[in-house]
């Protein structure tokens, strides 16, 4: 019994069938040279995943939209910024107020970045809710954690290149953490300057990570991650796999073709996005200072730090634990591991269930308990660092380790709910 | 439920589903183009390379007869030539080795449109940029200095363009064009105002 | 343990409770100053409420601060040029009105003070104001402005809520007249528990009226903010009004994108 489809896609496309050889015209001539045809037959027409994606699943495809605005918008704010101590900072009010809809290029990147991070955290909690970074996805999840890591490194360098005041300090705070290995710190530390302040050849050394280096390697690892993800194919909500149920065909029962259910799915996603996303860039690019900071509109001064020294909005969870410490070094150590734990995950999770649909009382009260670490952690991570912010810092830095190193304890206890034979799937 | 997740639908409209996907389409490519517009527009002189492109004044009572002034205007050498009588005559007389005499394929304002190429009998303004292929011309002024029967002029090193004291292109040259006129003006009569005309700045 | 574990909920819990009387009590104390009708007691709440698209607004702040801030402070990223045309001011009047003499219209709004003189005399470089509205906000400048006052201890004789021990003269007292600043003693309590005194602005006292009123001193600072706000960030106007129009296009291709994922997913049972 073959499938039919409405939309007269090609269930069922053996590799390298696509080119009849007697087929004439332009487009035959092009797929005898180029696996056109075969390609879109093997990722997207004949690429199955599961019918039941929710909200959540959108994230992924939008995150490579990011990177597309964040590429072309990037290039083109090279193509008039000037790197250096004497000139960043006015070439950025030069593209600003002088160059033909710099501002609007300027205000996609500054926007774009902190979408990223909106995205890819969405992207990110999916895999906790839905347990995507369990067998047989954990090279999927640490290629993905790895990507995340490049994009830090990435935003971090681009923040510092408009060369203000919070670019300035921002720089010296970040840089001096590694200051606190033991040994080689301080060494390192001037290393990563090459000067013995943050200076010009930070600032130049920092332009060329940022639009070359890191670039490529972002690029090299989404690339790996989506390889990764059409081998393993994708989780759902409900964490079982739709491999294990074939229909006569070969081809997942609970499974539709990518193309054109999930790519007409997603384009509603990036215009839902690309609504939000307009906004802020057409009438709040500094969303009240958590997008672009007022201190960062004055120039980078040496001799004056600014009131409130907080990271970009997307560090300062991580921020509120360092500063929760009262030691440097321990305080330096923890803010890795915060990071660092997520590449554990895989291991981490005993449950014999993947999905929070499935798990007990106890994962979903973890996973709530973290949401709020987060959320709160993030809002101290902006606040002055005074006596009540700390304890609260402190009481959520507890329960944001906890989530993870309960995690082996906790999934094993408690009872889950027997998962079914098939996907949920209500047709709307 | 059905077996299969995808089946055909009998009551599917394929015509319904192929006009909203091409109205999609189509309204998608109308927005990609909509979003090139600033990154095309962002390439167009900057407002500071406008404002450095502004119209330049030159004090034309301070040039000796016979002498050319170089002032930059929009970063490209404007020659000012304050020509003798004598000159002046020079300028007739060869139109049959010339290539556009009446500078009818040239490139200049409309009040350059003549014989001399300038406002004023005196004062000949020229971008000095070869029509050839971008190199400066040399003040070849005297007559003879080429050639015998050179009546003075310009002489563009790089291919041998020769350009006669109204900047008109002779015979022979690879250039095609007579040198190109900016536009410009005289606010009052020392004053030469380049880079501005009656039809406002440039 | 489990009342080791309650004790710590409940010092959480109070941390929580906490912070949010604290943000209430400000909000209590701002509303019961406001009501004593003192002059100046609420100053910290007052807002710029500029709005750039107001263009006799800007013109007329542009005006002011040719006539009293460009003496000292320039606007560097700002061409005279830039500011005629999207203020729209014709060339005529921007070189009779506005335009020093010397300065070619597509020069940088710069201030004639020497910036070694300016540290001589104000012992800092006054700084450059183009994007002051951007840095500290429409309010900081709005509040900054209104709450000079005399202040004998200080060497330019004037001091200010909103910048205290500002290194700026009062240039402004000549319209907005001079105000004595009143202050009450205090007892806080520290976070130590122990009690220190504090001194708290009460309400201003006019001493001498200026050349405008009240209101009309208000309405020279309202404009003169707002001309600043537009500096800040020339290109504000335009970037809401092509806005508009960019989110509406999207919200037309996400209908349409809406209409496509509907149909195709009839198909999928």
């Amino acid at each position: 019994m073959a499938v039919k489809t409405a939309s007269g896609a090609p269930a069922a496309v053996p590799l390298g069938s696509t080119v009849q050889p007697g087929k004439k015209g332009f487009w035959a001539w092009l797929n005898r040279r180029m696996p056109i045809d075969e390609f879109i037959a093997s990722q997207l027409t004949g690429y199955y995943a599961p019918k039941n994606f929710n909200i959540w699943y959108f994230f992924g495809s939008l995150a490579l939209l990011v990177l597309v605005v964040q590429l072309l918008s990037g290039i083109y704010l090279t193509m008039f910024y000037k790197v250096g101590e004497a000139s960043s900072f006015d070439s950025v009010e030069y593209i600003m107020r002088e160059v033909d809809y710099g501002w609007l290029i300027r205000y996609l990147h500054s926007t774009g970045a902190s979408a990223f991070f909106i995205v890819v955290y969405l992207h990110m909690y999916r895999a906790l809710l839905y347990g995507s970074y369990r067998a047989p996805r954990e090279l999927l999840w640490l290629i993905g954690m790895l990507v995340y890591f490049a994009l830090m490194a990435e935003a971090f360098m681009g923040y510092v290149l408009p060369w203000g005041n919070m670019s300035f300090w921002g720089a010296q705070v970040i840089v001096n953490l590694f200051g606190t290995i033991p040994g080689i710190g301080p060494g390192l530390v001037e290393w990563i300057r090459g000067d013995y302040a943050i200076a010009d050849a930070t600032v130049d050394r920092f332009f060329a990570m940022h639009v070359a280096l890191l670039p490529l390697a972002l690029l090299l690892l989404v690339m790996l991650h989506l390889v990764a993800l059409r081998q393993t194919g994708s989780n759902n909500p409900d964490g079982i796999e739709i491999k294990e149920k074939l229909g006569p065909d070969g081809h997942p029962l609970d499974g539709i073709p990518f193309h054109p259910y999930y790519t007409v799915k997603d384009v509603v996603g990036v215009g839902v996005f690309g609504v939000l996303f307009a906004i802020v860039v057409f009438f709040v690019p500094t969303l009240g200072g958590l997008f672009l900071e007022s201190p960062n509109f004055e120039p980078a001064n040496p001799l004056s730090t600014p009131e409130h020294i907080a990271p970009a909005w997307y560090f300062t969870p991580y921020y509120a634990i360092l500063r929760a410490v009262p030691d440097q070094r321990l305080g330096a150590l923890l803010l890795v591991l915060a990071v660092a734990l997520f590449l554990f995950l895989p291991w981490l999770d005993r449950s014999p269930v993947k999905s929070m649909r499935y798990k007990g009382w106890m994962s979903r009260s973890a996973l709530a308990l973290f949401t709020v670490a987060v959320l709160v952690l993030g809002y101290l991570g902006m606040q002055p660092a005074t006596g009540l912010y700390v304890v609260l810092a402190r009481t959520f830095a507890v329960a944001y380790f906890a989530y993870f190193l309960l995690m082996p304890i906790y999934t094993k206890l408690e009872p889950v709910k027997p998962l079914p034979e098939r996907l949920t799937y209500h047709a709307h | 439920m059905a077996d299969h997740a995808v089946v055909a639908d009998e009551e599917v409209d394929l015509s319904r589903r192929k006009f909203l996907t091409g109205a999609t389409v189509a309204t998608g490519a109308v927005g990609v183009v909509f979003a090139a517009v600033p990154f095309i527009e962002s390439w167009s002189p900057s407002e500071r390379a406008r404002a450095q492109g502004a119209p330049v004044e030159l004090d034309i009572s301070k040039i000796d007869p016979g002498q050319m002034a170089v002032p930059v205007w929009r970063k490209t050498p404007i020659y000012v030539v304050r020509r003798t009588p004598d000159m002046v005559a020079h300028v007739s007389g060869h139109d049959s080795e010339l290539k556009d005499p009446k500078s009818e394929d040239s490139d200049q304002p409309a009040y350059a449109k003549n014989t001399l190429r300038s406002r004023t009998e005196e004062y000949l303004v020229l971008i000095g940029v070869c029509t050839h292929l971008g190199c400066l011309p040399k003040q070849r002024f005297a007559p003879g200095e080429l050639y015998p029967s050179w009546p003075g002029g310009f002489f563009c090193p790089c291919h041998g363009s020769r350009f006669d004291l109204a900047g008109r292109v002779f015979d022979g040259s690879p250039a095609s064009t007579n040198l190109r006129v900016p536009p410009y003006s005289y606010p009052n009569p020392r004053t030469l105002l380049i880079g501005e005309d009656e039809k406002g700045a440039a | 343990m489990r009342t080791e574990a309650l004790r710590g909920l409940s010092r959480v819990a109070a941390a929580l409770a906490a912070l949010v009387l604290a943000q209430g009590a400000a909000a209590a104390q701002e509303a019961a100053a406001k009501e004593a009708g003192k002059p100046g007691a609420d100053w910290q709440s007052w807002h710029a409420n500029t709005n750039v698209t107001d263009m006799p607004s800007v013109q007329r702040g542009s005006r002011n601060f040719v006539s009293y801030c460009l003496g000292c402070h320039a606007l560097k990223y700002e061409r005279w040029s830039r500011l005629a045309r999207d203020l729209s001011i014709p060339p005529q009047l921007l070189q009779k009105d506005l335009l020093p003499p010397g300065d070619k219209s597509t020069d940088y709004i710069l201030t004639t003070m020497p910036s070694k003189d300016a540290d001589t005399w104000f012992g800092k470089t006054p700084p450059d104001l183009s994007l002051m509205a951007r840095a500290r906000g429409p309010d900081y400048l709005y509040q900054y402005l209104k709450t000079f006052y005399v202040d004998p201890s200080r060497q330019t004789g004037a001091n200010n809520l909103r910048l205290p021990t500002t290194a700026m003269p009062d240039v402004l007292s000549e319209l907005a007249g001079l105000k004595r600043a009143v202050f009450r003693n205090v007892m806080i309590k520290g976070e130590g528990g122990q009690f220190t005194h504090e001194q708290l602005f009460d309400h201003f006292e006019t001493l001498a009226p200026g050349r405008l009123s009240e209101t009309e001193y208000d309405q020279f600072v309202r404009d003169t903010v707002n001309f600043l706000d537009y500096v800040s960030e020339p290109t504000q106007a335009a970037r809401r009004a092509l806005g508009v129009w960019v989110v509406l296009f999207l919200l037309l291709f996400t209908w349409l994108a809406w209409l496509v994922k509907r149909e195709y997913w009839r198909d999928v049972h």
